[in-house]
C-alpha cells in the first residue's frame, strides 16, 4: 500500500483513503461544441501511458474529498511529488535527473 | 515419563510438565515448550512424511520455519484441520494430533513411492513434454490426473470456524529476526525512545542463540542475555515486541505484512482469541536481521530419514533436550559442525565420525574435537548412505576417489555452509551483490529505507553482528527522530566462528553421476535434474528454476537455491553471478487465507446497507433483493403467494387505489449556491436556469462520450438550491463525476455538493388514491392539483416532522414521494400504511416497481442501457436543453458513430402470442431461417407479465427500430423461436392522463 | 415504544435512531452508540470563515485534521472548505449559519450520520483493526479529526479524548461499523 502526500491535508496518507482518477492536465475545451472530431478523440480517448515519469489525478476521496495532482515513477511507482489542481504542471521534478 | 531421546539436563524446559500427542493415530509423550518435531524426535521418530513428486520417505531436516520436508496436518477437530504445517513451528499442546500426508495408504508403506522406481519417467520438464498430446486429453485426461497427484496436503472442506483479526500499526524502527542481531538492534532503537516493533518467527526470541552454546555476552551466556533483553523491551511503552509472528511481504514504503500466530500453540485457546492476527506495519525505518540458513551437502540420497542439518540437531540438542541419535554420523565443509560434535560428545551421544570435505581442516574448534577423540576423515565425502526410512549407515570415501569405508550411525548431520537469509531484502526490490570471496549473495542496493544486519548481511561472527546491529538501530532510531542512546553497548565475549563451506553437489553426485542427490527437497529436484535442464537449453536461472521447479513453491529456495544455482553455473561454465539469482517472492512462508481475510467474512464481509424500513418489510413477507450492497424489498408475498401472484397483486393495487415504496437507496445530492443553475446546466442534458423554484424536473446526465450515464427527478428548492435524485448504483458515481468536473473543470462556480442520500427516507405514495392517503397527515402544503401540480416539490411537516414532499410519479399514477428525516423513515411508513389500509392500499417492492415504469415506456439506467446507448437511442431527445452552448457529454454525443443510421433503438416488443414473456438479454432477429450465426439486430432489455395490461410487455433495442413499428421480428430460443411485433415504448395509458387521475 | 426511541417536538412520530440499545465491551474497550445530534455539512471560501466563525460562536478550525469545540458544539475540519459541525444538544445550527451573510452551503444532515463511541485504554488498538492511519498521539492528538476508512466504509473520526473516539458513518453503513468494531473490541488490547 502506498503512501501518497495530499496536498491539501500536507501529511502522507494510506493510499486506501485515495482513488486513481487518470491522466492528468487533459484541457476541456472551453468550447466543447466548435471541437473537432480529431480533437475531441485526442481528449477523450488518446492517454500517453509512459514508461517513466506520468502526471496523473487522484482524489482523497475517503479524505478531504479533494481533486489533486501527482508526478509518479510509473516503473517504481514511487511518487515524486503532489500539487493541487489547477496549479501548473511543475517545470523540475525534485530528484529527477533530467 | 521420559522419552527415549530426551537428555537428562540438557534443553530449556522442564521434564516435568508432560504434552501428550499422537501422530498418525500412535500415542507419544512430549514436553510443554517442546515443537512437534523435538517431540518427534524424542520418541525417536524421524519418518514424518513422504515427497510432493517420488513419495520418499522424509523426515525432520531443520528446526525452523525452512523446513521442506516434516509437513504435517494438525487436526484439532472436523473443521480445524491445518495441512502442510511445518512440524519444527508447530508448538506442543496437550492433546495435539497430528498426522502425515502425501501417502497412502500408511507413512512406513506408501503406493505412491513407485514414483521413485520409475523416477527416470519423472525427470525435470516431464509434464511439459509427456502431456502435450493429444490436446483435448488435457483438460479431460492429464490435469485431473495431474492434479489429484500433485500437491502436499489435503485442504479442509469445512467453514473455517475461527476468527481472524487484524491491525493497522505505525513505529519508526521495525526490526525484522530477534537473534542477537534483531535484539541489539531494537535495543539501541528503543532506549532513543521512538516506537520499536521487533518481531520474530519463533516462540522465544534468540534465533541461533538457541543452539550455540558457546556464546557468551555481558557475562551472561547468550540465550540468558537475550531473554533479558527481551524483559526489558518488554517493559518499555515505546516498544511492542511481538513473538511467533512471521513477517511474510516487504511492500513498497516500508509497508510490511506480519502475521501472528496466536493461538495455534494453545491446547484450549479461549474463544475470544483469534487464530492468527494480521499486522499491516508502515515503519519509518526497517532493520532486517533476518539470519542465516544452513545448506545442506548435496550428496547420493541425502534426503533419508535421520539426515538432518547440523544447526537443526544442536538446536534440538541445546534448546529442547533431545539427541537426534545415539551414534551420529557428521558430514561438512565448514568449521560449525566442529562445535555440534564436541555439544553432542558432551551430551553422551556417541559421533563416529567427522567426515570433511576440506584437506586438513585446522582451528581451534577442530583441535578441541581432535582433543575429545572425535574421529575426523578430512578430505573425504560421503558418497552413499544405507538405510530406507531411517538412515542406518554412511561410506565415506577420498574426495579424490579411491577405497571407500562404511560406518553404521542412526543419524547424519551435514552443513555445506550458510546462506544469508535476503529473502525480504529482495521482496523489497533490493538488488544483491555476489561476493566471490565468501561466494555468498549479500544486499547490494537497497530500494527502500531499510538496513541489513548480521547474517544476513553476511557479517560473521556474534561480536561484529552485535557491534553492526546495535550500531544500525541506533543510527536508524536518530534518523526517525530518536535521541541519543543511553546505555552501553552489548558486549560480545566468547562466540563461535561459522566460516564459509561449499556450494553445489558434493564429490559423487558431480556431473556425469545419475545419484538421487536433492538440491529441493520439497519440489524433488536433484543435481541431476539442474544438470538435465542446462542440457536441455535452459541458459537463464529464471529457466532452470520453472522447468525443474527448484526453488519454487511454499519453500522458495531457503535451503536449495544456492546450490541450485552453483550447479548449474558449473553447467553452464559460467560464472555464478553471470548466471543469477532468481527472486525471491512473497509470501516468505505460507499464510492462511483467514488472515487475509482477517475481519472480512459472514457480516462484515461486506457492508450491508439496509433501509429504514427493513424491520417492517421483514414483519410483512417481504422478499429482498441485492441491489449493489443495498437489500430491497423485492415483493411482498402473503401467505399462499409466490411471487407472481405477489407482484400481479401489487401492479394491479396500485393502479386500483395505490401502493406504498420505499425509494430511500435512490441517490440524493443537495447543489447549493449562486451558480447552483449554472452547475446543473452543465451536468445534466436539460435546461434549469428557467426551473422555477418548487417545481422538479426530469434529469438526464451523460458522459463526456455522450452517452446514457444516468438521470433521476431534480427538485428546486430555491434559486440556489436543488435537491437532485440519481439511480440506487449511480448515487456515488454520480456524485464523483459532478464533485470531479466542479473541482478540475468548472472550479469558478460558486456551489457547493452535499450527498444527502442518507440523511432522507423516501415513501413513494403512487396510485389513484394517494393524496388521500396523505393528506390527513401532512401539514401546512396544499395539496391541491393547482397548488401543487404534477411535478413539484414543497417544504412542510407530515405526522409533526419536517418533509420534503415531491408530486412525481414513476408509475403514470398520482403519485407523492415522501422524504422525511431517517430516524423518522420507519415511524412515517407506519403512519402512511394505516392511512393506506383505509384506501385497500398495498405495500410493493422493486419487481412491481420495476412492471409498472416498463408499462408507461419509463426506462432504467443500466436495464434498458448499457453504456452505449445515446439520448436518441433511448427516445428522450425531448430532456435535451437545445439551446445550451455547453454539457458533459454534449460533443460526444455529436460523434459520426453516435449519429449514423441504423443504430439500436429503444422498442417496445409485443409478443404474438400475449402469454409468452421473453428473456432479459435475449437476441433478435428479423430471419429466423437463416443460418446459424444469425444476424443478430438487437436484443431485449427489460420484459415482464403485466396483469394491467392482460399480456406480456418488453422493451428492447433494435437496429433501426422506430422504422420498424408494426413489423414482426424474432426471439430465438433453444426450444422454438418466439415472433415479436414492434412497437411504441408505453404500453398502458398512452396519454398520461393518469398522473392527475 | 421502541427501545432507545426519542420523542419527536409536539405530536410527531416516534424517531428510532440505527443502532439503539447496541452495545460491545471488549478487554479494554467499550463501543456504544452515541445519540443524536444536530449536524450541519458546511461549505464556504476563506473569505466567508470569519462571518460563519461568528454565527456559530466557535471559531471554525482552518487546518487540516483539527477541530474546534465551544459548549456542545464541535466543527472538524474534513477539507480545505468543508467542516462537519454538531451540536449534542440539538441547537440549531442551520438557522445560525443562516445568520451568516457571506456565501457559504449549510446543508443539514443530522439523520445521515450515526455516531459510535469507543472508549477505554484499548480504543485506539480497536480503531486501527480497520483504520489504516496512525492514531498514536503525536499523529492524531486529542482534537483531531479525519474523513478515513474503517474496514470496507468511510468513517469520520475524531477523538475528543486520549483514550475515546467518536466514529461518524452514514446511517446505512452504522450497522456494519458497529459489528467491524465490536468484533474489533474483542481482540484489541491497550
Amino acid at each position: 500500500m502506498l503512501l501518497i502526500r495530499c496536498p491539501y491535508c500536507e501529511e502522507e496518507r494510506p493510499e486506501l483513503e485515495f482513488r486513481n482518477a487518470g491522466e492528468a492536465h487533459v484541457v476541456r475545451s472551453a468550447n466543447m461544441a466548435a471541437t473537432s472530431d480529431e480533437d475531441f478523440e485526442k481528449y477523450f480517448f488518446i492517454r500517453s501511458n509512459p514508461k517513466g515519469v506520468i502526471y496523473e489525478r487522484w482524489r482523497h476521496i475517503h479524505g478531504c474529498a479533494r481533486f489533486f495532482n501527482a508526478v509518479r515513477d510509473t516503473v517504481t511507482d514511487k511518487f515524486v511529488m503532489t500539487y493541487k489542481a489547477g496549479e501548473p504542471k511543475p517545470k523540475k521534478l525534485p530528484g529527477v535527473a533530467k | 515419563m521420559a522419552a527415549s531421546y530426551r537428555i537428562s539436563g540438557a534443553g530449556r524446559f522442564s521434564h516435568a510438565k508432560v504434552a501428550k500427542f499422537s501422530f498418525d493415530g500412535r500415542p507419544y509423550a512430549g514436553i510443554e515448550g517442546d515443537t512437534l518435531a523435538s517431540a518427534l524426535l524424542a520418541n525417536g521418530v524421524h519418518l514424518a512424511g513422504r515427497s510432493f513428486k517420488y513419495h520418499r520417505p522424509r523426515g525432520i531436516l531443520s528446526a525452523g520455519a525452512e523446513e521442506p520436508n516434516a509437513l504435517v496436518e494438525i487436526r484439532r477437530d472436523a473443521a480445524r484441520r491445518t495441512p502442510n504445517v511445518r512440524a519444527t513451528v508447530q508448538e506442543l499442546y496437550d492433546g495435539l494430533e497430528a498426522a502425515s500426508q502425501n501417502r497412502w495408504p500408511s507413512l512406513s508403506f506408501d503406493v505412491g513411492a513407485v514414483n521413485d522406481a520409475f523416477s527416470p519417467l519423472f525427470s525435470a520438464g516431464f509434464y511439459y513434454k509427456t502431456f502435450m498430446w493429444p490436446k483435448t486429453a488435457w483438460k479431460s485426461l492429464y490435469e485431473p490426473k495431474i492434479r489429484a497427484a500433485a500437491g502436499l496436503g489435503v485442504a479442509p472442506d469445512q467453514p473455517d470456524p475461527d476468527h481472524y483479526a487484524a491491525r493497522f500499526a505505525h513505529c519508526e524502527v521495525l526490526v525484522l529476526g530477534g537473534g542477537a542481531a534483531g535484539l541489539a538492534a531494537a535495543l539501541a532503537a528503543a532506549e532513543t525512545g521512538v516506537r520499536v516493533i521487533v518481531v520474530d518467527e519463533q516462540a522465544d526470541f534468540g534465533g541461533a542463540l538457541r543452539f550455540e552454546a558457546g556464546a557468551r555476552i555481558d557475562g551472561q551466556d547468550g540465550w540468558t542475555w537475550a531473554q533479558g533483553v527481551v524483559a526489558r523491551l518488554k517493559a518499555m511503552d515505546n516498544v511492542r515486541v511481538l513473538n511467533r509472528t512471521t513477517a511474510f511481504g516487504y511492500y513498497a514504503q516500508n509497508f510490511i505484512g506480519l502475521v501472528e500466530r496466536v493461538s495455534d500453540h494453545l491446547a484450549a485457546p479461549g474463544r475470544d482469541l483469534p487464530r492468527e492476527r494480521l499486522w499491516q506495519i508502515r515503519a519509518k525505518k526497517v532493520v532486517l536481521a533476518t539470519g542465516a540458513i544452513e545448506r545442506h551437502m548435496v550428496f547420493a540420497d541425502n534426503d533419508r530419514p535421520g539426515i538432518m542439518l547440523v544447526s537443526a540437531a544442536r538446536t534440538y540438542l541445546n534448546h529442547y533436550g533431545v539427541a537426534v541419535g545415539r551414534n551420529v554420523g557428521i558430514y561438512t565443509a565448514n568449521d560449525s559442525a566442529y562445535a555440534a560434535a564436541l555439544d553432542l560428545k558432551k551430551a553422551g551421544v556417541n559421533v563416529a565420525a567427522i567426515v570433511d570435505l576440506r584437506d586438513n581442516p585446522s582451528g581451534e574448534l577442530v583441535d578441541q574435537a581432535r582433543a575429545a577423540n572425535i574421529e575426523i576423515h578430512d578430505g573425504r565425502a560421503v558418497v552413499r548412505v544405507g538405510g530406507k526410512l531411517r538412515v542406518n549407515s554412511m561410506t565415506v570415501q577420498k574426495r579424490t576417489g579411491g577405497g571407500e569405508r562404511t560406518l553404521p550411525i542412526d543419524a547424519l548431520l551435514m552443513s555445506a555452509g550458510w546462506t544469508p537469509s535476503v529473502h525480504l531484502f529482495s521482496q523489497s526490490r533490493g538488488k544483491v551483490a555476489f561476493n566471490d570471496e565468501v561466494k555468498r549473495f549479500l544486499p547490494g542496493t537497497y530500494a527502500q529505507d531499510c538496513v541489513s544486519v548480521g547474517a544476513c548481511n553476511g557479517t560473521d561472527g556474534l561480536a561484529a553482528s552485535v557491534d553492526e546491529a546495535y550500531a544500525a538501530g541506533a543510527k536508524a532510531a536518530k534518523e526517525a527522530g530518536g535521541k541519543a542512546a543511553k546505555s552501553a553497548k552489548p558486549k560480545v565475549e566468547a562466540s563461535e566462528g561459522w566460516s564459509r563451506g561449499m556450494l553445489g553437489a558434493a564429490p559423487g553426485a558431480g556431473p556425469g553421476t545419475t545419484v538421487k542427490a536433492f538440491v529441493d527437497f520439497q519440489n524433488d529436484v536433484t543435481a541431476k535434474d539442474i544438470r538435465q535442464a542446462v542440457h536441455e537449453g535452459m541458459r537463464s536461472i529464471e529457466h532452470v528454476k520453472r522447468f525443474t521447479t527448484n526453488g519454487m513453491a511454499t519453500d522458495q529456495g531457503k535451503t536449495s537455491n544456492m546450490h541450485g544455482l552453483a550447479i548449474a553455473a558449473e553447467e553452464l561454465g559460467k560464472p555464478i553471478p553471470q548466471v543469477g539469482l532468481t527472486t525471491f517472492r512473497a509470501p516468505y512462508t505460507p499464510v492462511t487465507f483467514g488472515s487475509i481475510a482477517n475481519h472480512a467474512r459472514g457480516a462484515l464481509f461486506d457492508p450491508t446497507r439496509r433501509t429504514t424500513t427493513h424491520g417492517w418489510a421483514e414483519k410483512h413477507g417481504a422478499v429482498f433483493e441485492d441491489v449493489g450492497q443495498w437489500k430491497r424489498a423485492w415483493y411482498f408475498a402473503k401467505a399462499g403467494e409466490d411471487m407472481h401472484a405477489a407482484v400481479n397483486r401489487e401492479c394491479v393495487t396500485v393502479r386500483k387505489t395505490a401502493g406504498l415504496f420505499d425509494a430511500s437507496t435512490l441517490g440524493k445530492i443537495e447543489v447549493v449556491g449562486p451558480d447552483a443553475a449554472t452547475f446543473m446546466e452543465l451536468m445534466y442534458t436539460n435546461p434549469w436556469q428557467k426551473l422555477a423554484p418548487g417545481r422538479c424536473r426530469y434529469g438526464l446526465m451523460l458522459r463526456e462520450d455522450g452517452f446514457i450515464y444516468d438521470d433521476g427527478v431534480v427538485g428546486r428548492l430555491a434559486e440556489d438550491r436543488f435537491h437532485v435524485t440519481t439511480t440506487t448504483g449511480g448515487a456515488a458515481r454520480v456524485m464523483n463525476q459532478m464533485e470531479d468536473y466542479l473541482q478540475t473543470e468548472f472550479p469558478q462556480l460558486k456551489v457547493w455538493l452535499t450527498s444527502i442520500s442518507e440523511q432522507w427516507a423516501v415513501v413513494a405514495v403512487q396510485g389513484p388514491n394517494s393524496r388521500k392517503i396523505i393528506e390527513p397527515l401532512v401539514e401546512g402544503i396544499d395539496l391541491s392539483d393547482e397548488a401543487f401540480p404534477h411535478m413539484s416539490v414543497r417544504e412542510g411537516k407530515i405526522c409533526g416532522v419536517p418533509t420534503r414532499l415531491f408530486r412525481m410519479s414513476f408509475s403514470g399514477e398520482r403519485g407523492f414521494e415522501v422524504n422525511v428525516p431517517a430516524d423518522y423513515g420507519e415511524a412515517v411508513w407506519e403512519a402512511l400504511w394505516a392511512e393506506g389500509q383505509k384506501h385497500g392500499a398495498c405495500a410493493y417492492g422493486t419487481e412491481t416497481m420495476h412492471v409498472l415504469r416498463a408499462e408507461k415506456g419509463y426506462i432504467i439506467v443500466g436495464q434498458d442501457t448499457d453504456g452505449t446507448v445515446t439520448v436518441n437511442d433511448a427516445g428522450i431527445d425531448w430532456a435535451i436543453g437545445k439551446k445550451k452552448a455547453d454539457f458533459v457529454g454534449m460533443r460526444g454525443m455529436m460523434r459520426p458513430d453516435l449519429v449514423a443510421p441504423g443504430r439500436k433503438q429503444l422498442v417496445g416488443l409485443k409478443t404474438k402470442d400475449p402469454n409468452v414473456v421473453l428473456e432479459e438479454g435475449a437476441q433478435i432477429v428479423a430471419d429466423p431461417s437463416q443460418p446459424i450465426p444469425m444476424k443478430m439486430i438487437g436484443h431485449v432489455t427489460s420484459s415482464y407479465w403485466s396483469e394491467n395490461c392482460g399480456r406480456s410487455i418488453a422493451l428492447g433495442l433494435v437496429a433501426g427500430g422506430r422504422e420498424k413499428m408494426g413489423q414482426t421480428l424474432y426471439v430465438p430460443m433453444p426450444d422454438r423461436v418466439i415472433e415479436v411485433e414492434v412497437s411504441g415504448t408505453v404500453f398502458f395509458d398512452e396519454k398520461g392522463e393518469r398522473l392527475n387521475g | 415504544m421502541a427501545k432507545g426511541a426519542v420523542k419527536s417536538a409536539p405530536a410527531g412520530v416516534e424517531r428510532r435512531p440505527a443502532l439503539a440499545g447496541r452495545e460491545a465491551t471488549g478487554k479494554s474497550v467499550k463501543v456504544e452508540p452515541l445519540g443524536p445530534a444536530e449536524r450541519v455539512s458546511l461549505r464556504a471560501s476563506a473569505e466567508s470563515v470569519a462571518s460563519l466563525s461568528r454565527a456559530l460562536g466557535l471559531t471554525l478550525p482552518q487546518k487540516p485534521k483539527t477541530s474546534a469545540a465551544k459548549g456542545s458544539r464541535i466543527a472538524l475540519w474534513l477539507g480545505p472548505d468543508e467542516w462537519l459541525v454538531f451540536d449534542e444538544e440539538g441547537k440549531d445550527l442551520l438557522g445560525d449559519c443562516a445568520k451568516a451573510k457571506q456565501l457559504h452551503s449549510a446543508v443539514g444532515i443530522s439523520h445521515r450520520n450515526v455516531a459510535i463511541s469507543v472508549s477505554g485504554p484499548a480504543a485506539e488498538a480497536c480503531v486501527n483493526a480497520g483504520c489504516p492511519q496512525d492514531l498514536s498521539l503525536a499523529a492524531f492528538p486529542v482534537g483531531a479529526c479525519s474523513r478515513t476508512v474503517l474496514g470496507k466504509a468511510e468513517i469520520i473520526l475524531y477523538r475528543p479524548a486520549e483514550d475515546a473516539f467518536r466514529v461518524e458513518c452514514w446511517r446505512s453503513f452504522s450497522d456494519y461499523v458497529f459489528t467491524f468494531l465490536s468484533e474489533a473490541a474483542r481482540d484489541a488490547a491497550a
